[in-house]
């Protein structure tokens, strides 16, 4: 049976606001703890304004635990954590929560290898200007690899796609959800192609404002 | 200003130990210039991170001011390191900073008011003459230029010393010129004490009043640029100085000059006083000898003069034994044998 588009393209519009939803929320959330992780994992480590052997290893480890696992998978197996977090495992929030986990982790290690490419003497040079370790992570660190951390973001972002539409089909709803239930199961071809018109479309948005916004910053 | 007391520094790590910098002891006096020379390896590096704890001293005692580093909490140590600017060879500015917000950014740190670091920032640009690149980034910049931020961004807290971390090894020769005059300049005008490390003697010539030589991690020679240059007492120091004195012999030019000059042939070292005298034509008058000066090259070494040449002698034997005589009381002088002479 075919969709009827007079009436389905309100489904597309809310399946639309609903992959939006999660894609920005993850985002927003992962940015923020990725950045905290990540900032740990790099001052924690050797030779570092806060080397701290503990921190690292843990930080470490629970990255290379968490980020091999298949999406899919690990949506299924955190679910009963989800359930006692969010109230429910299904639905866009039910959706967001692992998404943000995973993606914390991705950000994790962007922002790691950002900070780990930044010149040392550059850290060297605050320090012996006789900055703290705080003021070294908010005045130069960050400053100084934000052009290819939201390059970094940009990348992850595009991935965040990709999973919102695997969240989808556990309930998170979304055009991944869309086009599976109404695309792939009932043979509908056209919500195929539109759904994947509509997701290359905001790829293509979210890659255009990436690129725009590292290169404000981006000196070298 | 500077002390280091029975200083060493050790890097253990699992399965080796280096001794980096081994039992120095050194003064470095307010207002001089102060060259630390030595090949890579030497040890200069971290000694010179010893004076604002950049590295920790394993063994010794370093005294800033009337300080003992190792005696300072974290936080009065970050308050020291304000009194000490320190430039870099790779100048380490912040890419995501304009020229304007480089040099602030220490006063940032030290809270000073934003119409003060106006003022200031504006003052040290004009100083070091990039009052027109307030706005523009790192990247956009020169070598040079790049120098001149990071001296301006280091005078920004009004330290009392400035330390050179080879401030000129990246830099082209005529722009380590202009580099080591402005930081002459920072001496002379602001009465900073600068301490310098660099592996090119003509750094220590140009700006330094006094000079140490270090080796595998110890300084094995120390003094007054001059006495330095004119009693070199190590192999070490030799070579450093022969680096720029231009005027050893090679086997190859010391057969040419023989092909070329039929007389005997003599070096004349002048140290100080001597040179400005015409000891040479004086005693050709004198005696009945020419001579000519056909190697050589003199150098002026804190406002005293001081050369070797190399100087061909015709006449008669007798004369020229009597013109040696008379010479060897104002210079020293000896005949050339071979390319060691």
């Amino acid at each position: 049976m075919k969709v009827d588009w007079s009436t389905f393209w309100v489904r597309l519009v809310e399946a639309t606001g609903q992959t939006l939803t999660m894609v920005f929320f993850t985002l927003i959330f992962s940015s923020v703890l990725g950045l905290i992780i990540g900032l740990l994992l790099f001052v924690t480590r050797r030779g570092n304004i806060l080397e701290n052997r503990f921190v690292f290893f843990v930080l470490n480890l629970a990255i290379n635990i968490i980020r091999p696992i298949p999406f899919i998978i690990f949506l299924v197996t955190i679910s009963p954590f989800t359930r006692l977090v969010i109230g429910t495992t299904i639905g866009t929030w039910a959706a967001i929560f692992p998404m943000t986990i995973v993606a914390s982790f991705v950000v994790a290690r962007v922002v790691e290898n950002n900070l780990v490419s930044i010149d040392p003497g550059i850290i060297e040079a605050a320090k012996a200007m006789g900055a703290g370790p705080f003021q070294i992570i908010f005045g130069v660190l960050i400053p100084e690899a934000l052009g290819p951390l939201i390059l970094g973001l940009t990348f992850m972002t595009v991935g965040l796609i990709d999973f919102s539409a695997m969240a989808g089909t556990v309930g998170g709803g979304g055009l991944g959800d869309l086009s599976m239930t109404y695309g792939y199961q009932r043979f509908d071809g056209s919500v195929m192609l539109v759904t994947i018109v509509i997701l290359v479309l905001l790829v293509q948005i979210a890659q255009f404002i990436g690129n725009a916004a590292s290169r404000k910053f981006l000196r070298r | 200003m500077i002390q280091f007391q029975g200083v060493s520094k050790i890097f253990r790590s699992k399965n080796k130990e280096v001794r980096a910098v081994e039992n120095v002891t050194l003064n470095v006096n307010k207002g001089e210039i102060y060259g630390v020379i030595g090949f890579s390896g030497a040890g200069k590096s971290t000694l010179l991170r010893l004076v604002n704890l950049l590295e920790k001293p394993t063994e010794g005692k370093v005294v800033v001011g009337d300080r003992d580093l190792t005696a300072l909490s974290a936080r009065e140590l970050r308050q020291l390191r304000r009194r000490i600017g320190m430039i870099f060879q790779t100048f380490n500015l912040f890419n995501s900073r304009t020229v304007y917000g480089n040099v602030a950014y220490p006063l940032r740190l030290a809270r000073t008011p934003r119409a003060r670091i106006r003022e200031r920032v504006t003052e040290l640009l004009r100083f070091v003459g990039l009052e027109d690149k307030a706005d523009q980034y790192p990247e956009q910049l020169s070598g040079g230029q790049k120098q001149r931020v990071g001296i301006a961004r280091a005078l920004a807290t009004s330290p009392d010393i400035l330390i050179c971390d080879e401030a000129t090894s990246a830099l082209d020769p005529e722009t380590t010129g202009e580099i080591l005059k402005l930081l002459k300049k920072v001496n002379e005008e602001y009465g900073i004490t600068i301490l310098l490390i660099t592996h090119e003697m003509h750094v220590i010539r140009s700006i330094c009043d006094r000079v140490a030589v270090m080796e595998n991690g110890a300084v094995i020679e120390e003094g007054p640029v001059f006495d330095i240059f004119a009693h070199p007492k190590k192999q070490t120091t030799r070579s450093f100085i022969s680096s720029v004195q231009n005027d050893k012999l090679s086997p190859k030019l010391l057969a040419l000059l023989k092909q070329h000059h039929s007389g005997r042939l003599y070096r004349v070292v002048f140290k100080g006083g001597t040179t400005g005298e015409p000891v040479l034509s004086r005693a050709a008058k004198k005696y009945d000898i020419d001579f000519s000066i056909i190697y050589g090259s003199i150098n002026e070494l804190q406002g005293q003069l001081f050369g070797s040449l190399i100087v061909e002698f015709a006449g008669e034997d007798s004369e020229i034994a009597r013109v040696v005589e008379e010479l060897e009381r104002t210079v020293e002088i000896w005949e050339v044998i071979d390319h060691e002479s």
